[in-house]
């Protein structure tokens, strides 16, 4: 019964979005040797702690978000847009963060 | 028992006079009573039996923790069974009867399973019926599959009602600032401090009064207090919830509250739902649970008229009735005394036995000043007589351990063991408890969330500490709330004069009764000891095997007890056993409460297209496609299913046929790169495809294997519009944002969902042009040289209807597909049906569809199973080797690419007469076992080819097999049918019918 702050629509329940996938794989071009696709796709760490994560806002506003979840507390640290133009442009609207 | 109703005293209302049957007996008791109250001021002892050894069991408290008094609840549609007596309300005209017994729950024949008890021990089924063969003869688990039925029907409780059940159940959301479970003092009291500092406070009681342990109290100024606290709470905007149980506290200050909103009356008011699931989400909980009287294990102290002491209090003081004529109090710790002595000055004759040798002055005197007499380092060891309790034999502590000494009269036994706080909603959350010796009990450990335990359910024993307590915890959470508030200390467990002293169970040497540690299971203390000598000794273990705390009240009773008699057989000390994880819910909920409004056709969301009353109102009967509502075939008169849609094949293929194919997902991609976005997530090349056409194309996963097939069209330099499969329209839209999102972040590319905005129709057969060509305001936009296959338009159909229409083929004719803003859906179908009427053609549904899909062998999810690859499904030649695209590279994985992969195949019967299923397993002839060569995906009834012909898979293709004969398998169905294997293209190969 999580909720995840959404940069665009605020805080919703868990069940507004679907769970995408580690989100510190970095996929290899399209024509990379097999062994570079093999460990994109099929290599996944199993995290006990804070694990990057993608997640989709698929009944809410449609984009993919990178949580950072505590997977032992399901505690939620931060949330980003996926799209680092997108994440830019927010922040920047936002402006400047404010010193803790 | 000889307990009765005083003419004074009590919360009840004698005003009001309540009827009720019990195993068909009217009697009646008061508003404010439990059922549990109301039968026990009849002198009502047992009502019911035991689980396996159909034991008499009578009322062994006044709440939650009951596991003797269960009964069964309504009649018919409304029964429900395994009650406890103690929560349910009373009302007029409830009915209830005894369960587990026959002919009724004082004379039941199944008690002869007490004279065969060594068979009930616990491990019993698993040695006798389990594993290997018994003695050698016969098969173990076999001889258990034939005894099941029998023994189930000997061991058990109540049973459910087999008819529907004719309530409403709701689900609800709730949030508040402070979540505040339990509405004892401490409750109370911090509900009360956090709503004064302005927040917004929800208070949740199981019971139908608030108050908790001081809806016990006997005392004037306790109700004072109570009523005072009580209007405080009100006054200060706190909202609360009785008949309500936070069964669950889930992450992220999630609770799930179980409310009964009509288990008090009769039937609900047909407005009300019978019972709410909500869904509460708090910035701050406050678990104010309070604590469960535990007893000790004891010869037969399960015999009805033994009960907790708390029980015998509350029977009292909150029901007025006074529950025997002569009572033993038998405890190790100093809440038993006020009981007592209330009891002795209501006109009870009270003894006490107290486990200790020394107890503080000021009890010895409250005891002595009513009349109450004591005897120090004394229990009860066994309890005479079966249905009621007709005295003790009594035991004193000598060094080392306990001897019989003598017997008592008496009509009613107390126990008190000690108090085990209710710490499962901590603990649902993770939080392991800590024992704590001193207490004789375990604690709530430390969490980091936001949720506080307070009161008793922190280890507190007395009511003015667990009001500190409570006000603690309001102050705390206000804190952490941003709200400026004096902090104060919370009190440390405890507040007893003299130290409990643990007692966990009363032996004798030469004691041979049955000492029961969880009775609700029949578990015994010699139960745990044997899981002890059988190696059983992990708590997880013993759990299992002897089933301890598995029964409906979740070891409330039973657990500590058991876990104290294995540390001793295992010599060690409670916390090195280690506890039982408790888990949700704290209490049974309904499965009505948790399934809602979901039901029926609400079971789950239900799609319709926009034609759906124009399919409705031309004959359509429909079936569901996903979540989808769609025609499935259009029966003329005195036609079935097999008509119907042989007709319509047929005459779609002679003539003309139109088919709803609005769920079709349909996704506008645009933008300067959307070429080159198509071009990476195609298998073929859509680098060239000019404007004004078509392609159909199939996308991999990144694994290789195939995710999902439609047409995209090119309808400008930057706009495509693609179409995908029904089932998986929602999963391409995500996929696809993700790809752009997240891989392709530098691609400008827009992809938005249309499906909802067209509604879309297949015109298909010989004479779809003309049907067409009448349609649009431009019949010369639908010629064969403007509009060739695969060729895309937009264009208007009559009336100024904006249209797009491409020129494509699922059946195998000349057919294409019309697209209309959502809105113009049934007027598009009017218009396509008049004509096409007039041309000899009709309507067709999705068994048509199918029908003429496998007869050109066009695949779908059917055979698109997330298992194939390109190759698989004779689609290897789409996959272009010029270009990289997702899924390239590991479609070429050695596996991937064996020939002897299952391949789409062609099947037809060898006898032309003969049927065949899908789902049935291709074998070789001779070899029909195992996983066979291959499998049948979809078969149909082919008009065109005049026999039945399916879709499959076979090892290897379709080559290797031609002219053998094999046999489709369906073992549970139609048995072995000859087939043979044929290519999948079955209906004109070469296409000339749609390129015409």
């Amino acid at each position: 019964m999580i909720r995840i702050d959404c940069p665009y629509c605020g805080e919703r329940d868990h069940a507004e979005f679907s769970y995408g996938g580690d989100a510190t794989v970095e996929y290899p071009a399209l024509d990379a040797p097999a062994e570079e696709w093999h460990d994109a796709v099929f290599l996944r760490e199993n995290v006990r702690g804070v694990q990057r994560e993608t997640w989709h806002h698929v009944n809410g506003c449609r984009m993919w978000l990178i949580v950072e979840r505590d997977t032992v507390t399901h505690e939620i640290h931060s949330v980003q847009p996926a799209h680092g133009g997108m994440a830019r442009s927010l922040n920047a609207h936002r402006g400047p963060e404010k010193p803790e | 028992m000889n307990a009765k109703r005083l003419p004074e005293g009590g919360l009840i209302d004698r005003s009001k006079p309540l009827w009720f049957t019990w195993d068909g007996k009217d009697i009646s008791g008061f508003a404010g009573d439990t059922l549990a109250s109301a039968l026990l001021a009849h002198g009502e002892g047992v009502l019911g039996r035991s689980f396996k050894y159909h034991r008499p069991r009578g009322i062994m408290s006044a709440g939650v923790e009951e596991s003797g008094a269960l009964v069964t609840v309504g009649e018919g549609n409304r029964t429900e069974p395994n009650v406890k007596a103690t929560t349910q309300e009373l009302y007029s005209g409830l009915v209830v009867s005894g369960q587990n017994a026959w002919p009724n729950v004082r004379f039941d024949v199944g008690a002869v399973n007490s004279l065969f008890n060594r068979f009930f021990a616990a491990g019993f089924y698993y040695k006798t019926f389990m594993g290997p063969p018994l003695r050698g003869r016969g098969n173990g688990t076999g001889v258990w599959m034939q005894f099941e039925k029998l023994i189930r029907k000997a061991a058990g409780m109540g049973r459910a009602s087999r008819e529907a059940d004719p309530d409403t159940y709701e689900h609800g959301h709730l949030f508040c600032d402070v979540l505040v479970v339990g509405s004892g003092p401490a409750g109370l009291s911090a509900a009360r401090t956090a709503a004064g500092a302005g927040l917004d406070v929800v208070l949740v009681e199981q019971d139908f009064e608030l108050g908790g342990d001081w809806l016990n109290h006997g005392d004037k100024s306790s109700r004072e207090k109570r009523l005072g606290l009580l209007a405080e709470v009100e006054k200060a905007g706190v909202r609360t919830m009785t008949r309500t149980t936070v069964f669950g506290l889930y992450d992220c200050g999630t609770a799930g509250l179980y409310e009964r909103v009509a288990d008090h009356v009769s039937r609900p008011e047909s407005s009300h739902p019978r019972h709410r699931f909500w869904t509460l989400r708090a910035r701050h909980t406050i678990v104010a649970t309070g604590a469960l009287e535990r007893m000790f294990a004891f010869g037969n102290n399960d015999r009805p008229g033994v009960m907790n002491v708390n029980a015998g209090r509350a029977y009292l003081n909150r029901y007025g009735v006074l529950p025997g004529e002569k009572i033993v109090v038998a405890t190790n710790n100093d809440s038993a005394y006020l009981a007592a002595v209330e009891l002795s000055r209501a006109g009870a004759e009270v003894s006490i036995l107290e486990t200790r040798t020394t107890i503080s002055s000021q009890l010895m005197r409250q005891a002595g000043k009513a009349e109450v007499s004591l005897s120090t380092r004394s229990a009860p060891m066994n309890v005479r007589g079966s249905r009621a309790v007709t005295g003790l034999d009594l035991a004193v502590t000598a060094h080392s351990g306990w001897v019989a000494k003598g017997s008592e009269p008496c009509d009613l036994l107390l126990v008190s063991g000690g108090w085990s706080p209710v710490v499962h909603l901590l603990s649902h959350r993770g939080v392991k408890p800590v024992w704590n010796p001193a207490q004789a009990c375990f604690l709530p450990g430390e969490t980091s969330e936001a949720i506080q335990m307070a009161g008793s359910a922190a280890g507190i024993w007395n009511t003015r500490d667990c009001l500190v307590s409570g006000h603690a915890a309001g102050a705390r959470a206000a804190k952490a709330l941003g709200c400026d508030l004096p902090q104060v200390e919370a009190p440390v467990a405890g507040g007893w004069k003299s130290a409990i002293e643990p007692v966990y169970e009363i032996s004798v040497p030469t004691g041979k009764q049955k000492c029961f540690v969880d009775p609700q299971h029949d578990v015994t203390a010699d139960d745990i000891r044997l899981a002890h000598r059988e190696g059983f000794v992990s708590v997880e273990h013993l759990k299992r095997y002897t089933t301890l705390g598995m029964a409906t009240d979740g070891g409330k009773v039973g657990n500590v007890i058991g876990l104290a008699l294995m540390a001793d057989a295992l010599g060690k000390e409670i916390p090195e056993v280690g506890t039982t994880t408790f888990r949700p819910p704290y209490t049974p909920v309904s499965l009505g409460a948790l399934r809602g409004r979901n039901v029926d056709e609400h079971f789950r969301p239900l799609r319709r297209t926009p034609m759906h009353n124009w399919n409705l109102e031309h004959g359509a009967t429909m079936t569901m496609a996903g979540l989808w509502h769609r025609p499935w075939y259009f029966a003329r008169s005195g036609e079935g299913l097999s008509e119907a849609y042989v007709r319509e094949t047929e005459t779609t293929r002679a003539s003309v046929g139109l088919c709803d194919v609005t769920s079709l997902g349909k996704i506008a991609i645009q933008g300067p790169d959307a070429t080159e976005f198509l071009n990476r997530i195609y298998t073929n090349p859509f680098a060239k495809l000019p404007i004004g056409k078509a392609r159909y194309g199939i996308m991999l996963r990144d694994d290789g294997l195939v995710m999902d097939d439609g047409t995209t069209w090119r309808l400008s330099e930057t706009d495509y519009f693609m179409t995908t499969t029904t089932a998986h329209a929602a999963k391409v839209m995500a996929w696809l944002e993700e790809l752009l999102q997240t891989r392709w972040q530098d691609l400008k590319v827009a992809v938005t969902s249309v499906s909802e905005q067209w509604a879309g129709s297949a015109v298909a057969g010989p004479r779809s042009r003309d049907v067409l060509a009448a349609c649009v305001e431009d019949p010369s936009v639908m010629e064969n040289e403007v509009f060739p296959f695969m060729g895309v338009i937009e264009s208007v159909l009559q009336g100024g209807v904006p249209c797009r229409i491409a020129r494509i083929s699922f059946s195998g004719e000349m057919a294409f597909e019309v697209y209309v803003p959502s809105d113009y859906g049934p007027a598009m179908m009017d218009m396509l049906w008049e004509q096409a009427r007039s041309a000899g053609g009709c309507l067709y549904g999705l068994e048509a569809l199918g029908a003429m899909r496998i007869e050109k062998g066009h695949v779908t999810g059917a055979e698109l199973d997330g298992r194939v690859s390109i190759d698989d499904a004779g689609l290897g030649k789409m996959a272009s080797p010029n270009k990289s695209f997702i899924g390239s590279v590991l479609r070429k994985r050695p596996e991937l690419l064996r020939e002897d992969r299952p391949c789409l195949v062609g099947i037809k019967p060898r006898d032309p007469g003969e049927t065949f299923n899908a789902g049935s397993i291709l074998c070789e002839k001779d070899k029909v076992s195992g996983m066979g060569e291959g499998w049948i995906t979809a078969v149909t009834h082919s008009p065109a080819l005049g026999h039945w012909i399916g879709l499959g898979f076979i090892r290897g293709g379709h080559e290797g097999w031609t002219g053998k004969t094999l046999v489709a398998a369906d073992p549970v169905r139609k048995g072995n049918i000859d087939v043979e294997v044929i290519s999948p293209h079955m209906y004109d190969p070469d296409g000339e019918r749609m390129h015409g």
